[in-house]
């Protein structure tokens, strides 16, 4: 295998990989703005026009800034009082779950929890609340977004713990928390101060991304968020599906200005980052232990986890419970009957349709970690640091909003005659699973511990060696969550199947958001399961296998 | 086009017609070998469990008949397909286009038929086409108002039906100024999809029917110059309307199935939808208690067809024709009217129908909350597109921007 690394194959990865990124990106890019931007700005007087501009505009920044705040703080708040605990364990046990549910299958099984005539109301009617029909109270859809908010937060709060639960051992955060706690910090005041900024730097792109995404959602926004108006997202995708086609560029400039507002809010949030840095600092000066702020910091975490694990758990048990329910009507607690017909009568297509969706995620996974283990390598054997225009390069997929370059990307393939094959989706897919896998897999693979490879070389083994035979294996769990992280985005992909895939190619995601629109709980339920089952499946395998390798290997736990 | 014009031609002088005939049929022959092994991709809503298993039956029936294979493309809107092959002419790609049928009437319509977007004229060529009630059913070759000139053939009828449930509701209000004043009385136990959702602006133009001196103005398009005064009185209505709606109207549902979920759900004690059929269908599939019945306003309700159509660059032209002529079959549309199936009106006209062809229909059992075709009293015609457009903006403008 030294003969990739001599011919030079290796140095090509990064730009290579690069190019895959970008390349549909800005083509997708210049495909949105021509129309955004044809007829001399027409399209942006119409959208300025509209008079729910301003507030979708604000629902947009308000519900993705909110959520994402709230979510990093959480996952903060949860890793410093439960760190090393028993109950962080079981914290971890029930993240990979919840972490593979599609976004609008959360989005619904919280919409049935929560609603006045959902699972909650029914369970304590009529007995405690004398309703005999559901209230009429606005709690889904509210003006001010505050329901999407929730949804958000619950949907992300997952992604950032996995996320951070990979970064800890990298920055030894056991250690760090023992040594403040023999000094008398409190645990929180111990979190804080020593492994919070180590550990935020390793957080900062996975939290971009979860901001961009916050702002940009519209499956969700379109389940749990306000109609009047709703997100700039959501109405984005409305005017792109109106019939008249007259939209279109209305749509395109809304697009543009989504993507301005992604950018400001990016800003914003690096003044934030600025601001609570030097905020941490002053307050360690002060050298406060902050020993009275653990309980009722492990009170608030206990409280939030349970919410939010609980909340979503119930909200997927829900939508399982409908996969086999008859008639179940308000305010009946349980289905009146049980019946297997959804499950009867969908079977066939959900086999057929759930081995396309595995096959293009288990294509694009592997490329991503193939492309992205000879870039990490090639960064290691090189010495090259990667620039911060790389970087963005990088993150452009995350950043730069779905709704705003993929129908310019569709443009492009047309022409070219490659849409509408599994391989294309798959291609199309890889623009988005190789960032979140690059996410994932960087900062454990440039935190392994350079002294072992230098100790390796110095008793004569090649570079090839030591990258087959010591970082690969002791990087097993990384790859693994990269893994699991890359097939779940692979599956939750629904604009870019649609679009490259010509309608041709059903994964399990474009059919229940096909049947979402047709708001039947009972068939959602079953595509939810399923959709829940494969990724949750990689994510056991992420946390599992390496428990099992590594079982006599004390140095090589995860910290926890 | 020019064939077909000296088909026509050809056809009406008696003698020649039996000539003209046979050249149709020899036509249609070829159009079967061609579509013979053929993939056709037929874009079509997929939101409802109902009409993808109907689909996937007509696909079976395609293959036994015609060796023709049926790919339900499910869409979340129909006009994914539309700007689907809008972006394939941008690119240039006149000819192998994904789309080779899409489920499609009212605007999407005569947005492709405008831009030219559509193959034919086809319809009144297809072997079934004469069973067709275009007389009864004028809907069935007029899609909101805009004759359809053979660029589409229609699949289904549809009505604007009320659905209540009696055990909440023991008799209906009937005409749209008796629903206002049961809403005022019973807040919070009504709603509507939200415009511009189909159903939704198909609510706003029945109120229109109701609130207007005269309806007539309807069938032409929208004049701006009186515009305005024209439509006060359905604005003053949802004025009334609105504070005693679900949610206050803050919130609307945003679909019909979403609508449908409400009833279900016990929120709302009346709903409506585009099918007379559903209520009962949906009874039959345990979704709602089989305590909910139907009903129509005095003065009638408005009906329209479902048509489906071909885009001009469709790749599997011929097996998309050959499905469009199996869904006129006698025995699809009946299937199709079987509440336990879809429930949907045929656009068949039963009179011209071979005796054992009308006895599928005779034999069906309407369900219990069907109501009688002679009970569902007289069909309204759609409005021109052009209201419904301006409605909905309208509408948007003033309940959709809260402030």
């Amino acid at each position: 295998m030294t003969g990739w690394q001599s011919a030079g194959l290796l140095r090509l990865a990064p730009p290579l990989t690069l190019g895959l990124m970008a390349i549909p990106v800005v083509a997708g890019l210049s495909g949105t703005a021509i129309p955004a931007l044809r007829g001399g700005g027409a399209a942006l007087g119409k959208l300025l026009d509209w008079p729910g501009l301003p507030r979708a505009v604000a629902l947009s920044l308000g519900t993705g800034v909110a959520s994402t705040l709230l979510a990093v703080a959480l996952t903060f708040l949860i890793l410093a009082a439960f760190i090393g605990t028993p109950r962080f364990t079981r914290i971890r046990r029930t993240l990979a779950p919840l972490l593979s549910v599609p976004h609008a299958a959360a989005a619904l099984g919280l919409a049935f929890l929560l609603a006045p005539s959902g699972w909650i109301a029914r369970v304590v009617s009529p007995e405690i609340t004398g309703w005999t029909s559901p209230p009429n109270l606005l709690i889904l859809n509210d003006p001010f977004g505050l329901s999407l908010t929730i949804g958000l937060v619950a949907k992300e709060l997952p992604f950032l713990l996995l996320m951070a639960l990979a970064a800890l051992p990298q920055i030894d955060a056991q250690r760090r928390l023992t040594t403040a706690a023999t000094l008398g910090y409190g645990r929180i005041a111990a979190f804080a101060f020593t492994v919070a900024p180590a550990l935020y730097r390793q957080l900062r792109l996975p939290v971009y991304a979860v901001l961009a995404y916050g702002m940009t959602t519209v499956d969700m926004a379109l389940i749990l968020g306000p109609t009047l108006p709703p997100t700039l997202s959501a109405q984005i995708t409305l005017w792109m599906a109106e019939a008249s086609l007259s939209m279109r560029d209305t749509a395109a400039a809304g697009a543009m200005l989504q993507f301005a507002l992604v950018l400001a809010a990016l800003a914003f949030w690096r003044g934030l980052e600025i601001g609570a840095h030097r905020a941490v600092i002053a307050t360690a000066e002060l050298s406060l232990r902050a020993t009275l702020l653990d309980r009722p910091a492990a009170l608030l975490a206990g409280g939030a986890s349970l919410l939010i694990t609980g909340g979503l758990a119930l909200g997927l048990a829900g939508l399982c419970l409908w996969s086999i329910a008859g008639l179940w009507q308000f305010p009946d607690a349980l289905p009146e009957t049980l019946t297997l017909k959804t499950w009867m009568t969908a079977g066939p297509s959900l086999t057929a349709t759930a081995a396309v969706s595995l096959l293009i995620a288990a294509t694009a996974t592997l490329v991503a970690l193939v492309l992205t283990l000879a870039c990490l390598q090639a960064e290691a054997t090189y010495r090259l640091t990667p620039g911060t225009r790389a970087l963005t390069l990088l993150y452009l997929p995350l950043i730069v909003p779905q709704i705003v370059f993929l129908p310019g990307l569709q443009s492009l393939a047309l022409p070219l005659g490659i849409d509408g094959t599994p391989l294309a989706v798959a291609a199309a897919h890889l623009v988005f699973v190789l960032p979140y896998v690059f996410l994932s897999l960087s900062g454990p693979f440039r935190a392994w511990d350079p002294r072992i490879g230098t100790t390796a070389a110095t008793c004569g083994a090649s570079d090839a060696r030591i990258f087959w035979q010591l970082r690969l294996p002791m990087l097993t769990g990384p790859i693994l969550t990269a893994t699991a992280v890359g097939l779940a985005v692979s599956l939750g992909q629904y604009l870019p199947t649609l679009l490259i895939g010509g309608g041709r190619i059903e994964t399990l995601t474009t059919e229940a958001v096909a049947l979402s629109a047709g708001g039947n709980r009972r068939l959602i339920g079953a595509y939810a399961v399923l959709q829940l089952l494969l990724p949750a499946l990689a994510f056991a395998a992420a946390l599992l296998v390496p428990a099992i390798l590594w079982r006599n290997r004390r140095g090589m736990r995860v910290a926890a | 086009m020019h064939r077909r014009t000296a088909l026509a031609l050809l056809a009406t002088v008696p003698a020649l017609a039996g000539l003209s005939r046979k050249a149709l049929a020899a036509e249609w022959d070829s159009t079967l070998s061609a579509a013979q092994g053929q993939t056709v991709y037929w874009h079509a809503w997929g939101g409802d469990p109902k009409i993808n298993d109907f689909i996937t039956w007509i696909g079976e029936k395609a293959f036994e008949r015609h060796g023709v294979t049926l790919e339900h493309v499910k869409l979340a809107s129909t006009s994914d397909a539309v700007a689907r092959v809008l972006a394939e002419r941008q690119a240039g790609q006149t000819e192998g286009g994904a789309v080779d049928l899409i489920w499609i009437n009212g605007e999407n319509f005569a947005a492709m038929k405008a831009q030219g977007l559509l193959f034919g004229p086809f319809a009144e060529d297809l072997p079934n086409w004469p069973l067709v009630d275009v007389t009864g059913k004028p809907a069935t070759v007029t899609d909101f108002t805009l004759p359809t000139e053979g660029f589409e053939s229609p699949w289904a009828m549809a009505q604007l039906v009320f659905e209540y449930d009696t055990e909440r509701l023991k008799i209906p209000p009937q005409t749209i100024d008796s629903i206002l004043q049961w809403a005022t009385e019973n807040p919070g136990r009504f709603t509507y999809p939200q415009p511009p959702d189909y159903l939704g602006t198909t609510f706003l133009k029945q109120v229109l029917y109701g609130v207007l001196p005269d309806p007539a103005i309807l069938q032409s398009p929208v004049d701006d110059t009186t515009y305005d005064a024209q439509t006060a009185p359905l604005w003053a209505y949802l004025d009334q309307l609105h504070p005693v709606l679900w949610r206050a109207a803050k919130a609307f549902p945003q679909n019909e199935p979403a609508l449908g979920q409400l009833l279900a759900d016990g929120e709302i004690d009346i709903s409506f939808a585009f099918n007379p059929g559903r209520a009962s269908a949906e009874i039959a599939a345990g979704n709602l208690p089989d305590s909910i019945r139907t009903f129509v306003l005095k003065g009638g309700t408005i009906g329209n067809a479902s048509f489906v159509a071909i885009p001009f660059n469709a790749a599997h032209r011929a097996g998309a024709m050959v499905i469009a002529n199996l869904i006129l079959d006698p025995e699809v549309q009946a299937r199709a009217q079987d509440p336990n199936v879809l429930g949907f009106q045929t656009v068949l006209n039963l009179q011209t129908l071979a005796a054992d062809d009308r006895a599928r229909f005779d034999a069906l059992d309407l369900g219990v909350a069907t109501l009688s075709p002679a009970d569902l009293g007289p069909v309204l015609l759609e409005p021109h597109a052009s209201w419904m457009t301006r409605i909905a903006q309208e509408w948007s403008s003033r309940y959709g921007v809260a402030q």
